[in-house]
């Protein structure tokens, strides 16, 4: 590219930077940017949500990022974002981090989800529980057939590290809930880089069983229905909204302490009528009006 | 610019001065002040790329050797599990470094004689025609994205593998191998090439002189003249391979076990960096244990160059 046509380049896109200058914008009119960052499980609800609120709002620009839950928890911590999105709850140790940095970190519910358990069509397996998954993730049941299905050795699949669904897992399937286990995810666990690769694997792979939000079932794959104590549940609106199916999670937004003008304007948009409605249509359970009300 | 201005000042000094004259005064100036700034601007860069090779080392060796503050150097190299989440965390680089290993050498097995081959055919056998077309196809496989391949390994290769050495999973070493093979193929098939073109026509004409067949003389006379460049082929090959991230960290599975064979899943260094990085908050031993698998990497692909640079300059001489 010649000097000359880069200088044109550049007089153009700030010509295109500066055009909305120009216009006359209402003296009480919300206008500003807000950046939202984190779970990759969210990023395309909290898109949904944030192009609804644009509308609502033209003169404010939210721009939507992922990168997983810590990524958004970390930038929070940071500084470099005003929202950030996870599928899991701020560790302790964050919390320290971000106080030392003098960043408050203010939770919002904004959704449920539940983490379905998914196997093949063909396999016959229907349902299963904590503990059984516990023995399958973790490397002590190896086969099928102890849990009355064919004789093949079970492919455990996993999300990477950098997941937040991967962590809820380990903590509530892997350590059983208790923080100070040593239990791990089986070595061979194969750690897949998204959802969409497990769907995959799942769907041509009789003998593999995987884990992924809701927001990704389809008719593809056979989710199961999971049991702890007595009775099993599928992973559905309602049994996530009573809890009765035990893989629920809500899932969370963290602003620097209480939200201000703008940024309070999405936190309420995200968790009243429309927001909701996004959270719906992507896959995820919406909080009930009491909940809301309670962060109101 | 420059040269305008130096034209006006010129013009502006002596301004009854001929045109050739003028002419004369701007090829001094041109060699006076020009070529030296042309130099020193190229010898600029070439110092440039040297700082930044080494500003890179230093910047990774800084944040590795961070970690060894924290988590003994012994339990690095030799530690046996990978659980970088865990409380306490373990950073045992052995199955990361083995999973590279077993990935490259399956992949070297399948490229190695598949792009030497098509390399002698190509430079000695095939008629001009299909010579052309087959460098370009060459040119076509190198050009094709590894985000690519590694969807074509998900989707199509890896089933295929799994029904047909009835494995529990298709993602697996082997697939890895086959895809990385082909991402080296085509270093491997066209400097293989040059350096059997390269070698010189009275080799051929006196072993045919001698009586000796066509396959004779390419596999006694050329194929042995010309092994320096395709050693260094071949490095450049593994190089390539070594550092492959996309595919890897598509197909591979990427279980942090110990290799036991190619059919079973396995993680390497590449994609363990690629796969982590995201989450680690800046200053975590995490975030400096993957610097330090970097660092790792490194070390072996400049191994391999190196040695790759060594015979490609013996081949030279």
């Amino acid at each position: 590219m010649s000097l000359r046509s880069q200088i044109f380049l550049i007089i153009t896109l700030a010509c295109i930077a500066l055009s909305g200058c120009g216009e006359s914008i209402e003296p009480n009119e919300p206008q500003g940017f807000i950046q939202t960052k984190g779970s990759d499980t969210m990023v395309n609800a909290v898109q949904m949500v944030a192009e609804e609120f644009m509308k609502e709002y033209p003169h404010i620009f939210v721009a939507v990022t992922g990168g997983g839950s810590g990524v958004g928890i970390a930038s929070l911590i940071n500084k470099t974002c005003d929202v950030a999105s996870a599928s899991r709850e701020i560790k302790p140790k964050e919390i320290e981090m971000a106080l030392k940095r003098g960043v408050n970190p203010k939770e919002f519910v904004v959704a449920y989800d539940g983490v379905a358990v998914i196997v093949n069509k063909n396999n016959p397996i229907n349902e299963l529980t904590i503990d059984d998954l516990h023995r399958i993730f973790t490397g002590k049941t190896t086969n099928w057939k102890e849990f009355g299905g064919k004789d093949m050795p079970i492919v455990t699949l996993s999300r990477e590290v950098s997941s937040g669904t991967h962590m809820y897992i380990k903590e509530e399937v892997i350590q059983l809930g208790g923080k100070d286990s040593k239990a791990e995810f089986s070595p061979g666990t194969l750690l897949l880089t998204s959802s969409q690769a497990i769907v995959e694997e799942v769907t041509g792979n009789e003998a593999a069983i995987g884990y992924l939000g809701m927001g990704y079932l389809s008719d593809r794959t056979k989710a199961l229905r999971i049991g702890r104590g007595q009775g099993f549940y599928a992973p559905d609106v309602e049994d996530v909204l009573k809890k009765t199916y035990p893989l629920s999670r809500p899932l969370f937004m963290y602003t620097n302490g209480e939200p201000q003008g703008i940024t309070r304007l999405l936190i309420d948009f995200i968790v009243g009528p429309t927001g909701q409605r996004q959270f719906k249509e992507a896959g995820f359970v919406p909080v009930g009006a009491t909940v809301a009300q309670q962060q109101q | 610019m420059p040269n305008n201005s130096s034209e006006s000042i010129a013009s502006h000094a002596e301004p009854r001065r001929s045109e050739a004259g003028m002419l004369a005064s701007v090829t001094r100036w041109r060699r006076k002040i020009g070529e030296p700034i042309i130099e020193l601007c190229i010898r600029l860069s070439g110092i440039l790329v040297v700082v930044f090779v080494f500003l890179i080392f230093l910047f990774l060796l800084r944040d590795s050797l961070s970690l060894f503050r924290q988590y003994p150097l012994r339990r690095f190299l030799f530690g046996t599990a990978w659980l970088p989440i865990s409380e306490p965390p373990q950073f045992g680089v052995v199955p990361l470094l083995l999973g590279s290993i077993y990935v490259t050498l399956g992949a070297i097995v399948i490229c190695v004689p598949l792009g030497v081959g098509s390399a002698m055919f190509i430079a000695e056998v095939a008629p001009k025609h299909l010579k052309n077309v087959l460098k370009s196809l060459v040119e076509i496989l190198a050009s094709i994205p590894s985000v690519v391949l590694g969807f074509l390994g998900i989707i199509w290769l890896a089933p295929v593998l799994r029904n047909t050495f009835h494995l529990s999973t298709g993602m697996c070493g082997l697939t890895g191998s086959l895809l990385l093979a082909f991402m080296a193929l085509p270093t491997i098939i066209s400097i293989s090439e040059d350096a059997l073109i390269s070698v010189p026509r009275t080799y051929r004409e006196a072993a045919f002189g001698l009586g000796a067949t066509r396959w004779q003389t390419l596999w006694r006379i050329v194929l042995p003249s010309a092994s320096s460049g395709i050693l260094a082929a071949v490095m450049l090959g593994i190089g390539r391979v070594v550092g492959e991230t996309m595919v890897v960290l598509m197909v591979t599975g990427n279980a942090p076990v110990i290799p036991r064979s190619l059919l079973q899943p396995l993680r390497t260094l590449t994609a363990t960096i690629a796969g982590e990085m995201g989450e680690t908050v800046g200053g975590s031993d995490h975030y400096y244990a993957l610097f330090a698998v970097g660092l790792v990497l490194f070390a072996i692909t400049f191994t391999i160059n190196l040695v790759a640079d060594l015979f490609l300059r013996r081949a030279r001489k």
